[in-house]
């Protein structure tokens, strides 16, 4: 009680004037959409999926990333997006495989628990696909990857926000990021299918 | 014969303690050498299947011999042994015991970590109960390998003292449990 009467009204007054324009939405003029992607709703997915020995594909999943992306209605190329992914989330429905591959002979999360993806460009093709190019740090390496990008759609959602979402797919050797363990000759490359939806938050 | 007798152990507790010394140590070599297979290995999937359903075997075997130790008690320490000698034997043979549980423990817990039961050679499922914490197989896994490794420390210093009891001290305390008195004291 004491702490808190020694507040004085003028302090207050500039704590309210340095936050209140940060909380005040469009108060400055937004010209590029701004968005977290929904992972508290979970309407966003990472998922990837590789050949289990060639005779079928064994799906699987991180449970815990988040991120954000800009988009502009009027330039779609100025987009970009950021992804953090915590790789002890890795999801196969199976407690000793994902044992497995949150060890050593696969994505080594002590000593690499987070994968990250940044983006460098988008190139939309006018038809509400594009191409997202960017980097991907992943087992410590990073690397150049291209993400073929589906435009899904966009608007008011029935809760008062403003959603936008895409679909994104890309594929790697797992090699190439340094992970090596032999899953022989039909799985060394692995499918990564995005899906993200984000909350528009300058809206 | 079947029974413990005052001055050696009788067949059925020597027969669970040497089957429980050489089962511990199959599923201590098993287990390290399995986790290093390769996918293409010819042992990756009955390896870990084996070391599973032996696990559950030896804690029957385990349950099987608590029990038959109150029917039939073992034979009491050697008069020789001072009290220090017989209080750290009992400390080590209770944590044994401990140690012997624990690791089945943490291992049932990594394989049933995600619901599923461990199967038992083709005979019957150990149903999963605890499933499903954060990080479960992970942690029980560091919790497992570590604890047996504690366990096939405390079992090589239970056989060195043994050892030394028979052959040093030359007191019989190895002969009891191999089905012969110990010697009269020289």
């Amino acid at each position: 009680m004491s702490t808190r009467s020694r507040l004085s009204l003028p302090l207050l007054f500039a704590l309210g004037a340095a936050l209140l324009p940060g909380l005040l939405p469009g108060s400055a003029a937004a010209e590029v959409e701004q968005y977290v992607i929904d992972t508290e709703g979970a309407h966003a997915f990472v998922q990837f999926r590789i050949k289990h020995l060639g005779f079928s594909w064994l799906y699987g999943r991180f449970n815990d990333f988040d991120g954000s992306f800009s988009y502009d209605p009027e330039d779609s190329a100025s987009s970009a997006i950021n992804v953090a992914i915590r790789t002890a989330s890795i999801d196969s429905n199976h407690a000793e495989r994902d044992k497995h591959l949150r060890g050593k002979d696969f994505l080594h999360v002590d000593k690499f628990p987070t994968a990250t993806f940044a983006s460098t460009g988008y190139s939309p093709n006018g038809d509400g696909t594009g191409t997202l190019t960017g980097e991907l740090t992943l087992h410590g390496v990073t690397r150049p990857v291209t993400i073929a990008v589906e435009e899904i759609g966009a608007g008011t959602d029935p809760w008062g926000g403003y959603r936008r979402g895409f679909q994104g797919e890309t594929s790697f050797p797992l090699k190439d990021f340094g992970i090596d363990y032999d899953l022989g000759p039909a799985a060394q490359v692995v499918e990564i299918i995005l899906s993200v939806e984000g909350i528009r938050q300058d809206g | 014969m079947l029974r413990n007798r005052a001055d050696r152990y009788g067949l059925l507790a020597m027969t669970l303690h040497w089957l429980v010394a050489v089962l511990v140590a199959s599923l201590f070599s098993l287990g390290l050498w399995m986790v290093n297979l390769t996918y293409y290995d010819a042992w990756y999937r009955s390896a870990p299947a084996i070391h599973k359903g032996t696990g559950v075997l030896l804690c029957l075997i385990l349950i099987a011999r608590l029990a038959w130790r109150r029917l039939s008690p073992p034979p009491p320490p050697l008069a020789s042994h001072a009290a220090w000698e017989r209080q750290a034997a009992t400390a080590a043979h209770r944590l044994l015991y401990g140690l012997l549980f624990a690791v089945m423990l943490s291992g049932y817990l990594i394989s049933t970590a995600d619901g599923r039961p461990i199967e038992v050679f083709g005979l019957f499922r150990v149903p999963a109960t605890l499933s499903g914490l954060p990080n479960q197989a992970d942690l029980a896994g560091r919790v497992h390998l570590w604890l047996a490794i504690g366990l096939v420390s405390l079992a090589g210093l239970h056989a060195l003292a043994a050892l030394k009891h028979q052959f040093i001290d030359r007191d019989g305390t190895l002969s009891r449990m191999l089905g012969r008195p110990p010697r009269p004291p020289a």
